[in-house]
């Protein structure tokens, strides 16, 4: 066994351990521990990813004492390690960007906290990435959700506390749907350990006993992860939540948080039930139909919205709702757009939170729509991070948006039957709608502002020397999204591979 | 289908009481009542779990007196995810507590809505 095999658990201990020991530390020491801890974990992945791709295949580590069918396992191969590496390079862009607002918005004594949280929030992605046991899953989906409460809550006033009440109280009925799934899953089949349920699961279908049963569970489960990540009718929560949290934490909840319930959600197809049960089962057509609502609904929520914050937030309704779509579609190409789709909208969602923060920083903290008007010429990066993201939302060539799209346009021209019209046509109306609403927004930014205004309203003017940080952050960001956009071929032969390492 | 709902009464009581957890959490207004209909809801899947590790007439695998035959115990495995679970929901249970308690201290009601329309008035 290589070293580098290690990677899996070394980076979940890493991550783990460094959240307890910023409990004892100072805000500003924590602060380095988080970055060198989520720097040091990319690095392992990326050393990983290298290794995976060179040796093909995946391989699994016992945790503990016990052989496979009692004990804890993880499992890694090219896609764990390239999700993981993709989940770090966008948390610590994200930390790195709304440094300074954390600054601002939250009390000088809870900034080691937030670190805690960050840390805990990383170690449970990841945990929920590399996972081979339902149950442990079950747990980290758990220290996910109370982490990611305690990011929305740390800026503390009324709509923040009352946001975090909304999200504990859905992702609770998430989770409670999840835990009677996995329990009756086990029930089914005596196992906790993927491979081995899906062993049992294969043989429960040839013998052709416990139909029902197994699709309620199916079932359980599905809703349970969808309830979580914000799909479309069970998205109430999701604008509060990242429109008034601080920056940092609105980019990594929507970018990080749904997607580590997502890839689950994909481990459990893939690994534990099995793609064509899954596709068997119908409940790939209410994630179909779904995923096609939130695709309009989220587009026309944001058109009507006049807070740019709650503006992106809703946008990730929609995207959630690509995603889904994706699944939906019971095809391993729609498969493959969606998980490619993960990676776009995160690298560029984050990068919207945090230039839309650049941009009402400039215009006195006035979220409105109004007020950004010539926003883009008073902080000019942040201008150029917003126009690149809402670029890449749309789905403009160069950009990581447009591979996403036309991964999706192609998966559904393949699809055999009746779903390849309904999705073709939601595409195309979700695309002109976002349009609408981004590209309303740049062009806001970009008409001057008369200078009497300025003056009145008390808007101000940041250059790119004052904000060093800022302005490496959103390069690094607009970076990341041409890199997805325009060498897309190498990491969609990751995600496939790895699609058929799963199976 | 009568005879196997008989036989099995204690998982179709855990599935009624997760339905009324499970309501009382999405459709109550009150906090407090809500952290109840989580607690319902909770305890129900523990309740599920623990009817499916038992096996009648047999004890908890404790060895005491020597007797180490698998016969003799019940499955330890849903026990242990039921500790495990326990866990879990105390922790969210102290959690949305607090949440609650820091909701009731800024705006001295339980009523989520209520707070909702205030927020909404407050313009923050």
């Amino acid at each position: 066994m290589a070293f580098v095999q290690n990677v899996p658990f070394f980076s979940i201990m890493i991550s783990m351990f460094s959240g307890i020991v910023s409990s004892v530390l100072p805000g500003k020491a924590a602060k380095w521990l988080n970055t060198a801890a989520i720097t040091v974990i990319g690095v392992m992945s990326a050393c990983l990813l290298g290794y995976m791709i060179d040796v093909g295949g995946s391989y699994t580590f016992m945790m503990g004492h016990f052989p496979a069918p009692w004990g804890n396992e993880i499992r890694a191969g090219a896609l764990e390690a390239a999700m993981a590496l993709a989940f770090c390079v966008v948390m610590l862009l994200s930390m790195l960007g709304g440094r300074k607002k954390l600054d601002d918005e939250v009390e000088k004594s809870k900034h080691n906290i937030y670190y805690i949280l960050t840390d805990l929030l990383l170690s449970s992605l990841l945990a929920l990435i590399y996972t081979n046991d339902l149950f442990t899953a079950y747990v980290f989906v758990e220290i996910n959700t109370i982490s990611a409460c305690g990011l929305i809550m740390i800026r503390q006033n009324g709509r923040t506390i009352e946001a975090a009440v909304r999200y504990m109280i859905m992702s609770l009925l998430g989770s409670g749907l999840l835990l009677m799934g996995i329990c009756m899953l086990y029930d089914l089949t005596g196992h906790l350990l993927m491979s081995n349920i899906k062993e049992q699961v294969a043989s429960i279908m040839e013998t052709g006993t416990y139909r029902i049963p197994l699709s309620i569970t199916i079932g359980l489960i599905t809703v349970g992860l969808s309830i979580k990540s914000a799909l479309f009718p069970f998205h109430s929560w999701l604008p509060d939540a990242y429109g008034y949290s601080t920056v940092s934490s609105a980019a990594m909840l929507s970018s990080l948080v749904s997607k580590g319930y997502i890839f689950l959600l994909i481990k459990i197809f893939y690994r534990v039930i099995g793609f064509d049960i899954i596709c068997e089962s119908k409940i790939i057509n209410v994630l179909f139909v779904f995923g096609l609502c939130g695709m309009i609904f989220g587009s026309v929520s944001a058109i009507m919205e006049k807070d740019v914050r709650r503006m992106i937030a809703f946008s990730s309704v929609a995207q959630i709702g690509y995603i889904y779509m994706g699944f939906g579609l019971g095809t391993t190409e729609g498969v493959v757009a969606s998980i490619f789709h993960i990676l776009a909208h995160s690298a560029t969602k984050s990068l919207l939170f945090i230039s839309a923060i650049g941009l009402t920083d400039v215009s006195a903290g006035s979220r409105s729509f109004f007020a950004l008007t010539g926003a883009g010429y008073r902080n000019k990066i942040a201008g150029v991070g917003f126009t690149v993201g809402s670029l890449s939302m749309v789905g403009i060539p160069v950009f990581a948006g447009f591979v996403s799209k036309i991964l999706f346009a192609e998966a559904a021209v393949l699809h055999p039957n009746i779903k390849m019209l309904p999705t073709l046509i939601v595409l195309a109306i979700s695309t002109i709608l976002n349009a609408i609403y981004f590209m309303k927004t740049v062009i806001r930014i970009y008409v001057p502002e008369k200078k009497s205004v300025i003056a009145e309203k008390g808007y101000t003017t940041v250059t790119m020397s004052r904000q060093k940080l800022y302005t490496v952050t959103i390069i690094l960001f607009v970076l990341l999204n041409m890199t997805l956009g325009m060498m897309s071929e190498p990491i969609l032969h990751i995600i496939q591979t790895g699609l058929s390492n799963f199976a | 289908m009568g005879p196997n709902l008989l036989a099995n009464y204690g998982e179709a009581v855990s599935a009624v009481l997760f339905c009324i957890g499970f309501t009382n959490l999405l459709l109550q207004n009150n906090l407090i009542k809500k952290i109840i209909g989580l607690n319902i809801m909770d305890s129900a899947i523990y309740l599920f779990l623990a009817e499916k590790g038992y096996i009648a007439g047999r004890v908890a695998p404790i060895v005491v007196d020597g007797v180490t035959d698998v016969e003799a115990y019940i499955n330890p495995i849903p026990s242990g995810l039921v500790l495990t679970g326990i866990v879990v929901s105390v922790s969210v249970t102290a959690l949305m507590l607090s949440l609650t308690v820091r909701l009731y201290k800024r705006y001295h009601t339980l009523d989520l809505d209520e707070i909702s329309s205030r927020l909404k008035k407050e313009g923050l």
